[in-house]
């Protein structure tokens, strides 16, 4: 499966276009890395356990935007974009779609 | 009482020290990292454009990301919260969204690096909320992502894509 965030893949024909696929997940922070996070903000730096969870999040929100591609049919997706809300204090959704497409090699 | 005032002004002493020594040294050590990691990346041709410059063909298409959360240290938000009161330019969170910025972008740079491309097209960069900046805690903390589509680009005749 190809996944790229441009509306046409370099070197690829575009042959059918499948849809719009999406995925998303809500993610609470931990509370011990809440804990850690509060002493952070006294020196600044790096919060390694939120950017870790962010990571997570947003591959977990990738896969399951890709197994709908690939329900789909599909074996690319192309113009993937991603975006955030905030649902809850303390928690945030991360949010992928695009659009899925069979694609032949030029 | 004496004692009650000192109880309450020595934490905040304490905590701005902390903020101003330790918090600044982080952020002088991650500027000098990021100058580092940004000059051993400078090869690789970014762009937030979404076609190829002309004349230039590509192969290998990935989707890379870089991720960073990085908090403000006391002092920042302090200094922060007084400006709020009467308004104007945060200096002190500007370095920080820069750092976070920046950080991203080398992330996503190094992730472009292991797949063996020489080009990033169509960045962009959005953040994220997980915490709160109006929580009860009122710390400030930058969540940021970069994300684009490493590619492989070569010249199939020479030319124009300095001009870019």
């Amino acid at each position: 499966m190809i996944v790229v965030n441009t509306e046409t893949l370099p070197g690829y024909r575009i042959n059918e276009v499948k849809g719009l696929v999406q995925g998303n997940t809500i993610r609470a922070k931990h509370v011990g890395r809440d804990m850690m996070a509060g002493l952070k903000n006294l020196v600044g730096g790096e919060l390694k356990g939120y950017t870790e969870l962010l990571i997570e999040a947003r591959r977990q929100a990738l896969e399951r935007m890709l197994a709908q591609a690939e329900q789909l049919g599909a074996n690319a997706v192309v113009n993937v974009r991603f975006t955030t809300s905030a649902v809850t204090q303390g928690a945030a959704e991360l949010y992928a779609y695009g659009t899925a497409v069979v694609v032949e090699e030029e | 009482m004496a004692w009650q005032f000192w109880l309450q002004v020595i934490p905040f002493v304490v905590f701005m020290a902390f903020g101003v020594f330790i918090g600044g040294f982080v952020e002088r050590r991650h500027f000098k990292r990021l100058a580092k990691k940004e000059a051993a990346l400078a090869d690789i041709f970014v762009t937030n454009l979404k076609v190829l410059p002309k004349g230039c063909v590509s192969h290998q298409c990935n989707l890379v990301m870089g991720d960073v959360t990085i908090a403000s240290d006391y002092f920042k938000t302090f200094a922060a919260t007084i400006r709020k009161l009467i308004g104007g330019e945060l200096r002190t969170y500007e370095t920080l969204m820069e750092r976070a910025r920046r950080e991203s972008l080398v992330r996503m740079l190094e992730q472009a690096r292991q797949f063996g491309a020489n080009a990033v097209i169509n960045v962009r960069f959005g953040s994220s909320s997980i915490s709160s900046a109006r929580g009860r805690n009122r710390a400030a903390m930058v969540e940021m992502c970069a994300y684009g589509t490493a590619i492989s680009l070569s010249k199939a005749n020479s030319d124009n894509d300095e001009s870019l």
